[in-house]
């Protein structure tokens, strides 16, 4: 979004006034688009999938999951696992050339299913893959795309709602496609909670062929290479995260948080101003721009709490946060405070947890 | 170093460089302005009072489109003690009349402002460019700047020094001294943000009147200082700030002053449910006339803060800035006239220019205060203010005591803390160095 | 080698507060800032164009105070600025914007030669969306590469670009052909300081300034407000959390260790996970 909408402009609000042209009347139901590359699905598919059962309820609509990919049993079994978290029925556009994904033949795919099936609703992860594709997707259907949604819901009218920061997260905005569709909306990984998986046995799927062949696609793959595992992160799925911020002082105590994290057998992160003086790789970065997270435990070190941090970990269970100025805003969303100097408090509490976590074992534990 | 010459070359965009700049331009000279800051005015910070007489003569339809927030109708003094202040208002409906002569504003929006008018002057104005040195000739004549730019060295016939009360081009170029902690105060500031209305009501103003208030006393803690607060539109300034020698030696913050400041009885309701917007500190010059320095040199002049012209006194520092700068470049302009060469004599035709101006008459009239109050500073921040309150608490208390009892008692007092000859001196010192 | 470059002036977002009474955005005094992954764009632009000769044109579509972001990218160095401003733009969401821009650039091929390569940062601090590269492409028929984080070899003759692009877990090295469409990751280079010529020049330089006319918009329905399927019906302030952080008093003890107790305490199925997992080393 540019800008939300304030004053009243003339004759030409036709977007406002609930006017949903005829031929969009009959497109029914909520897509979600799954994202699978190299075999594995990644999760914030099933996340959407738990939002978008929510909103199928509500509108008493089916839900439907959109698998893209290359033939064989990576894409077969994330049909079947679509089942197991909700789906009513799933369409598939299987075909080698999809393999590697390329926006040409992933936009292809996905708009030929939206417009032979016509959902009212379409959901895509917000990944580098899911918002390469929504921007294109959503531009060759000329529909309306809602992107980073916090929260999704359907108003009584059945018109999707949904709900994003605006201003640098300092507000939030509630935005309707209302006379387009589908109504589009990403969602980042996170966000929406991770629903129960159900084992069932595979519904109805409808496939649907790509159409295209390797000369059709401009964009060719020349190779991958895959991050090094050690460099890995999964901070958006950890169940304890620490992180640190300006309040370390300097680039040389964060090593504080990665060694409290190890002992922790935790992620570590940061807040985003130690990635803009390029103390910590932006892929550490936690918060509205950053990485979404819900872990269990989340220690804060030295971060003052602003609303586009406040954000990204708002999620999890139980956030302690440890800032040397009491009014720092992150003591009015954390359940745990302490005022104290991280720097001192951090190899403490690293020295404390190895005593209670392993206390037989001294040597050998990786910092 | 650029093949491209500049007539004149000004270091700075706060009041005193957009003013220099500005006539320069305006009188037809090839100006390139150079400003540190991200835009003119990230670097300045002021209470803010803007004195219209002195922009009129710059811009004289400022009103026009200048962004400006009240205009003033009311100056409050405030003798301050721990919970009181003892206050000398002047209020006056003569202020709200058609060409208003001070207006309180906001500087990163003011300075926006005249920079874009220095622009539309005609005059070259980069920002993000911070100038590391002057350039000098073998006979140390200055002939240009050179910049963190790559191949940054411009040459100019003259250039115009508006770099500050900090600035470190003419200090490293041994043109002047570095101010001493006893010439320089730190203050910090704070905008509070309040509604209209709230503002308005808490300060009795109606439509875009503004009210300022001066306040000294034991805010200070007995160190030479003052606080103030000014009403805004949807935000009230306010800020202390004190010799940073006497910091030094008591070993206080400014912070701690303005927490103290904040929460002293009579400014507490003035500030309550507001929300702080914005925070700075900043260097003041408040040496006087005393403290001035070399003011003009081989192919350079120094203007505003960098020449510590400022009246601390009335607190009148922009104007004096602005004033100099334009001063400075009407002399620039007169020896460029007569296609003279810009040699240290003929510039001191700035120097005389600016001697004959209320700047300097003000600075000379004020000469002795800066060093009268940093010596007796305990007596007129601490002691007189103490007794002052006491006296007039005594005065306004109605509580059976006869009359002539109280003010036997108030005589009294103040024989005490300061004896006959105290006091007789204080007054006598004090009247000396006002005229 | 002509390269677009597209940008927007953002409100600097880590200094905009909101209004403790009307719950309105503070815009006063907000500096507005060139947003800082268009920057990256820029500078991958400038690179190309020192490699390989050429021009940059730097193109925004905003409001007339929109021109000082334009002439800050001119003092990085680039060849041409080209504001897209009128009154019919305003209020846009991302499908108008690229409609806008995808005319702008479609009438800046014509004036100043088409473009080979159009460079849009990741996203804007403003709206975060990343969705206006990836639609200018799509309008413009161009091929897009997003998430790039390193541009490879570059074939002007061939017509074929290589670069490198993010994925989940990963690095792609693509080809596609000229003319298309890059997004630059952040952080994959620095914007360098302009030299005191392209200073000048920038300050200097006439900004050409297109109004939806000029710009050789046939549709002005398919611009700004009205242009846009998706519309802001509410804009509100994140609630606060009822309860405060719970401060921790030592009472003497250390903090570490009281700390911990109540992690806990609030936790209890915490310790054994933790343990388990500390077991597992």
């Amino acid at each position: 979004m540019s800008e939300p909408t304030k004053a009243a402009a003339p004759a030409g609000r036709a977007a406002t006034k609930k006017e949903l042209p005829e031929h969009f009347k009959a497109y029914k139901h909520v897509w979600v688009f799954i994202e699978q590359e190299r075999g594995q699905v990644h999760p914030v598919s099933w996340e959407l999938m738990g939002a978008g059962r929510q909103l199928a309820d509500k509108l008493k609509v089916d839900l439907a999951a959109v698998v893209i990919g290359p033939e064989g049993d990576a894409t077969r079994h994330a049909a079947a696992e679509a089942f197991c978290y909700g789906a009513d029925l799933v369409y598939v556009v299987a075909d080698n050339l999809l393999a590697d994904y390329r926006n040409e033949s992933y936009t292809k795919a996905l708009t030929d299913v939206v417009n032979t099936y016509k959902p009212e609703i379409l959901l895509l992860g917000a990944t580098t893959l899911g918002r390469d594709l929504a921007g294109s997707v959503a531009t060759t259907l000329l529909t309306g795309l809602t992107a980073d949604c916090t929260a999704l819901d359907v108003d009584t009218d059945g018109s999707l709602a949904a709900t994003r920061p605006t201003f640098g997260g300092s507000l939030m905005c509630t935005i309707y496609t209302l006379n387009y569709r589908p109504q589009m909306a990403t969602v980042r990984p996170r966000v929406m909670q991770m629903p129960e998986r159900v084992e069932r046995a595979p519904g109805r799927i409808v496939t649907h062929p790509l159409g295209l062949v390797e000369d059709d696609i401009v964009t060719k793959v020349l190779s991958f290479l895959p991050d090094r595992e050690s460099a890995k992160s999964n901070l958006a799925y950890a169940d304890v995260v620490v992180a640190g911020g300006l309040g370390l002082g300097s680039p040389e105590n964060f090593q504080l948080v990665r060694q409290l994290a190890s002992v922790l057998g935790a992620e570590y992160g940061c807040s985003r101003p130690l990635v803009q003086k390029g103390w910590v790789t932006s892929d550490r970065q936690i918060g509205q721009t950053g990485k979404t997270i819900r872990p269990k435990l989340y220690i804060a070190a030295g971060i003052s709490g602003a609303i586009q941090h406040r954000v990204g970990v708002e999620g999890a269970d139980l956030i302690v946060a440890i800032n040397t100025d009491k009014n720092a805003p992150i003591f009015d969303f954390a359940h745990v405070g302490i005022i104290t100097d991280a720097i001192r408090l951090l190899p403490a509490l690293t020295e404390a947890f190895r005593a209670r976590l392993s206390p037989h074992s001294r040597d050998g534990i990786a910092s | 170093m650029i093949e491209e010459r500049f007539d004149a070359i000004v270091v700075g965009a706060g009041m005193a460089g957009n003013a220099a700049a500005l006539t320069l331009a305006q009188r037809g000279l090839k100006v390139l302005q150079l400003e540190r800051g991200e835009y003119s005015g990230s670097k300045n910070v002021q209470g803010a009072i803007l004195y219209a007489d002195m922009l009129e003569k710059l811009i004289p339809d400022f009103r026009e489109d200048a962004p400006l927030e009240r205009h003033l109708v009311e100056q409050r003094f405030w003798m301050m003690d721990d919970r009181s202040h003892v206050g000398l208002h002047y209020r006056s409906d003569d202020f709200n009349e058609e060409r208003p002569n001070r207006y309180t504003i906001i500087r990163a929006q003011f300075d926006k402002w005249f920079s874009s008018k220095v622009r539309e002057a005609g005059a070259i104005v980069l920002c993000e460019t911070t100038v590391t040195e002057l350039a000098q000739d073998a006979y140390g004549r200055v002939i240009g700047v050179r910049t963190d730019r790559h191949d940054g060295e411009v040459h100019a016939d003259v250039v115009v020094l508006a770099e500050g009360v900090n600035g470190l081009l003419g200090t490293r170029a041994d043109l002047r001294a570095r101010p001493k902690p006893d010439n320089v105060a730190l203050a910090v500031k704070e905008m509070h943000f309040l509604p209209r209305e709230t503002i308005e009501s808490r300060f009795n103003l109606k439509g875009d009147e503004g009210t300022v208030i001066e306040a000294a006393g034991t805010i200070s803690r007995g160190m030479t200082g003052m606080g103030f607060i000014y009403a805004n539109k949807e935000c009230v300034s306010l800020g202390i700030g004190c010799l940073v020698a006497d910091f030094q030696k008591t070993g206080e913050t400014p912070y701690g002053l303005l927490e103290r400041f904040k929460q002293h009885p009579s400014v507490a309701p003035l500030i309550e449910g507001s929300e702080v917007k914005e925070y700075s500190a900043h260097l003041i010059p408040e040496g006087g006339y005393n403290a001035i320095p070399q003011l003009y040199g081989e192919g350079w002049v120094v203007v505003g803060d960098a020449a510590q012209l400022n009246n601390a006194i009335h607190r009148e520092g922009s104007n004096l800035a602005m004033t100099s700068g334009r001063i400075a470049a009407e002399a620039i302009f007169q020896v460029k006239s007569r296609k003279d060469p810009m040699t240290a004599e003929n510039l001191s035709l700035y120097k005389k220019m600016l001697d004959d101006s209320f700047v300097i008459k003000d600075l000379k009239k004020y000469k002795d205060m800066p060093q009268l109050m940093h010596i007796q500073s305990q007596n007129f921040f601490l002691t007189y203010p103490q007794l002052v309150s006491k006296a007039m608490q005594n005065f306004v208390r109605v509580d059976g005591t006869p009359k002539a009892d109280k003010e036997k008692t108030t005589l009294r007092s103040f024989v005490k803390a300061r004896s006959w000859t105290g006091l007789f001196g204080d007054a006598f010192r004090l009247a000396r160095a006002w005229r | 080698m002509h390269i677009v470059v597209c940008i927007k002036q953002v409100p600097d977002s880590a200094q905009i507060r909101v209004h403790p009474v009307t719950n309105t955005i503070m815009r006063q005094g907000v500096p507005t800032i060139i947003n800082p992954y268009d920057l990256f764009a820029l500078e991958a632009a400038l690179e190309l164009r020192d490699k390989f000769g050429g021009e940059v044109t730097v193109l925004t579509m905003g409001p007339p105070s929109a021109e000082d972001s334009l002439r800050k990218a001119l003092t990085y160095g680039a060849d041409r600025a080209v504001l897209l401003t009128d009154r019919f733009f305003a209020g846009a969401d991302t499908l108008a914007t690229t409609y806008a821009l995808a005319t702008a650039i479609r009438k800046i091929g014509e004036s100043y030669g088409t473009p080979d390569i159009i460079f849009a940062g990741k996203q804007t601090i403003d709206g975060d969306t990343a969705q206006v590269g990836p639609g200018i492409a799509k309008r413009l028929g161009l091929l897009q590469l997003t998430y790039v984080a390193r541009i490879g070899a570059l074939d002007l003759a061939g017509r074929t670009i290589e670069a490198e692009r993010r994925s989940e877990g990963g690095v792609q090295m693509l080809r596609t052909r000229l003319p298309c469409l890059i997004s630059m990751l952040e952080a994959t280079n620095e914007i360098r300081r302009g030299a005191m010529v392209d200073a000048l020049r920038a300050a200097r330089a006439t900004i050409v300034k297109w109004s939806a006319q000029d710009a050789g918009v046939e549709d002005i329905a398919k611009c700004g407000l009205r242009g846009s399927p998706t519309i802001v019906k509410r804009v509100f302030a994140p609630p606060p959390r009822a309860e405060k952080a719970a401060l921790i008093d030592f009472g003497g003890r250390p903090p570490a260790e009281v700390l911990i107790e109540d992690i806990f305490k609030r936790q209890p199925k915490l310790e054994a996970e933790l343990v388990a997992l500390a077991r597992g080393f």
